[in-house]
């Protein structure tokens, strides 16, 4: 069977292929979403994002500019080329006016080049690579939710505070992996520890327990896991299984509400970790997630709760300038304050990325959880300049023109 | 301290140890495939999504209807594999006189409808199974602290796999299914019921994987997707060994479970192609496989 036809058998399966192929008219918005839908990533945003989206989509009234808003979605697979190439038979066809991307940073950024090239407002929500507003950044993208860089300086700051000084990374081999290592050295260094060693693991591994030994063996304090999705929760749960938590303190660089959920409290309690959101903040996130859980049977994950912010931000901005035009657009997008139930104090920086406050949560053991999916305690609030930094990232190069 | 290439040796010992059970898990799924394989000539691409529902049938019983560890090792087989049953009486036997790529799309459709099934029911992320309170806890080896678990999985699965392999070689039922997959005309002119005989064989290589969905769920994550990553893998085992061959599956699956084991001290970011870098030197050497008969 080829390669093309298992993605049409895919596809239809899962009923994604849109069935409109019609050219969109003048101004009208079409907002297309690109998104694991099946694979180890489709729980942090999936088809509840298409769900966040329609519900961004029905509060703004359904239509902008006088014309009905289309919502587009199709799975990536994982694969840079069909995410890539989606995009731009999309722009080609169907009058794409902005892209939500979800998950994998390796997608991502195969997506910002197209987003470039044709010139589609590009929401970088899924992905946690900081290069996507650093060496690959474009006068369209946005990166939305959470970035490498904060989740470093979060997770591994918090750590280091309390003595973790030696570390040991287990890494997911690409793009994602890589850079979330790097920006947790660089914190793990500035506050004087050491890093005795890393493992670079392939994505979709499931049986960790050779690394853990390595890292083991290292005599570090830290297990610093550098990998989200499938590959956190297998790395996690061998590490319960083989003692090493019991001598290593872990720490997730990455995990969503669904990666703890799956995990149960029990193996996952204490952990410290990083988000941009949390569905138990406030009163204002709360009935969010109350409205969302009705539709999803779940509260909204802080990717799928970006996406509903990215959709009516965008909706907004298009509203006030009166077009679909990127270039006006985008400019009308940075000179915006995000204040919304997503983000507090947001503001677009000069390299595309949308800082924002965040916080360091650590997770409640079973007998401090007292009702379904109350899972985290916040440890601490960084304003969005502590989480990345009060400078654009110098890599990125209209930051040097 | 004793090292080799440049890593400690009691690391590589542990580390040997690991690859034991990986390859445990090979050796119990390429045995199924090759049972299959062997006596119906069906490329099953469903037995990585058999050995998932295995894990979910476990799990589902423990959460829903309070089955315990040690009744899963026996009902999870026996329900995956009568569903096996089924599939086979309804849709593979129509497939025995056409071209082996037929079953194999059969197949490949029943394993993507199985994970998208599991997939809206219970996500993506999957579930977390317990490790049995009996086998929790681990042994000091000296160069490394081995899980009982573990250690219960090598054991359980070589159990399975030499039990196996005597029933299809050693027995009088194993002489006649060997029998029917060399000439069926003349063994069922014997008034042996060899359709029913290919039914079982294949409920029976389905409820091989199941056992080792029930075998793996304490120790990954029971998810969808626990099936597609790892079905691959086993049929480059089965390829290495010789397609058909129940040897050759079996020592296939051990062996490869150490050298990927190795790998992951090595050249970790080797870890998951290594299997495929051996079955492309094995085709080149030995076409039929390590221990495949040439045709």
């Amino acid at each position: 069977m080829t390669r093309n036809s298992t993605i049409v058998v895919l596809g239809a399966l899962l009923g994604l292929y849109p069935a409109s192929q019609a050219r969109a008219a003048a101004d009208q918005v079409v907002i297309g979403d690109i998104d694991d839908m099946s694979s180890v990533y489709a729980d942090v945003i999936g088809q509840g994002g298409v769900e966040a989206i329609n519900m961004a989509v029905g509060d703004f009234g359904g239509t902008v500019l006088g014309n009905k808003i289309t919502v587009l979605s199709v799975d990536h697979q994982n694969k840079p080329d069909i995410g890539a190439s989606k995009f731009r038979e999309w722009a080609d066809q169907n009058g794409l006016t902005a892209v939500l991307g979800g998950s994998n940073t390796g997608v991502s950024i195969a997506m910002s080049k197209v987003a470039a090239a044709k010139k589609v407002t590009f929401f970088a929500i899924g992905a946690g690579g900081a290069s996507l507003t650093g060496a690959d950044c474009t006068p369209y993208t946005i990166h939305y939710a959470y970035d490498t860089t904060a989740l470093g300086n979060g997770t591994a700051s918090a750590i280091i505070k309390q003595g973790g000084k030696t570390w040991f990374f287990v890494t997911a081999d690409y793009a994602f992996g890589t850079q979330l290592q790097e920006s947790a050295t660089r914190v793990v260094l500035a506050g004087g520890g050491k890093v005795l060693g890393a493992v670079r693991a392939p994505l979709g591994t499931t049986d960790y327990s050779s690394f853990l030994l390595q890292a083991q063996a290292s005599g570090a304090q830290v297990l610093g896991l550098a990998n989200a999705g499938t590959d956190f929760s297998n790395s996690l749960k061998a590490a319960n299984e083989f003692g090493i938590t019991k001598t290593m303190q872990p720490a997730a660089l990455l995990a969503f509400l669904t990666d703890i959920h799956a995990l149960t409290l029990q193996t996952a309690q204490g952990l410290y970790l990083t988000t941009g959101w949390y569905w138990d903040l406030n009163d204002q996130t709360r009935a969010f997630a109350k409205r969302f859980y009705s539709k999803a049977n779940r509260p909204p994950t802080m990717n799928q709760m970006a996406y509903y912010s990215a959709t009516l931000q965008y909706l907004n901005a298009v509203k006030a300038v009166g077009t679909t035009d990127s270039d006006k657009v985008m400019a009308q997008l940075r000179k915006t304050r995000i204040n919304d139930v997503f983000a507090k104090d947001g503001y677009i920086r000069a390299d595309g990325l949308m800082v924002h406050t965040m916080y360091v949560m650590q997770v409640k053991s079973p007998k401090e959880s007292k009702y379904p999916w109350d899972y985290y305690k916040v440890i601490k609030v960084m304003s969005g300049e502590e989480a990345d930094g009060s400078q654009p990232d110098p890599t990125c190069p209209m930051i040097k023109k | 301290m004793t090292t080799l290439f440049g890593v400690p040796l009691p690391a590589i010992l542990g580390q040997l140890m690991l690859g034991l059970v990986n390859g445990s898990f090979y050796a119990l799924l390429s045995l199924g495939l090759a049972v299959i394989f062997g006596l119906l000539g069906v490329v099953n691409f469903a037995h990585g999504a058999f050995y998932m529902l295995g894990a979910f049938a476990a799990y589902i019983g423990l959460e829903f209807l309070g089955v315990n560890y040690w009744w899963a090792l026996l009902l999870a087989p026996l329900s995956v594999g009568l569903l096996g049953i089924i599939i086979e009486r309804l849709f593979l036997r129509q497939l025995y006189q056409v071209e082996p790529v037929y079953g194999l799309l059969l197949t490949f459709g029943i394993a993507l409808i199985a994970e998208g099934v599991m997939r809206s029911l219970f996500g993506a992320s999957g579930r977390s199974y317990p490790v049995p309170p009996l086998l929790q806890g681990g042994f000091n080896l000296g160069f490394m602290v081995l899980p009982i678990y573990r250690a219960w999985v090598i054991l359980a699965s070589v159990t399975v796999c030499c039990v196996t392999w005597f029933l299809i070689e050693r027995t009088r039922l194993g002489s006649r299914l060997r029998a029917a997959t060399e000439n069926a005309k003349l063994v069922q002119a014997f008034g042996i019921n060899v359709p029913l005989l290919v039914m079982c064989t294949y409920g029976a290589g389905v409820g091989l994987a199941a056992l080792a969905g029930v075998l793996a769920a304490p120790v990954i994550q029971v998810s969808p997707l626990m099936g597609s990553s790892l079905v691959i893998v086993v049929f480059a085992v089965v390829v290495i060994g010789g397609m058909g061959s129940i040897v050759g599956a079996i020592a296939g699956g051990l062996v490869l479970g150490l050298v990927e084991g190795l790998t992951k001290v090595v050249y970790p970011e080797a870890s998951n192609i290594v299997v495929f870098i051996i079955m492309a030197v094995v085709l080149i050497w030995r076409p039929a496989g390590l221990f495949g008969k040439e045709q």
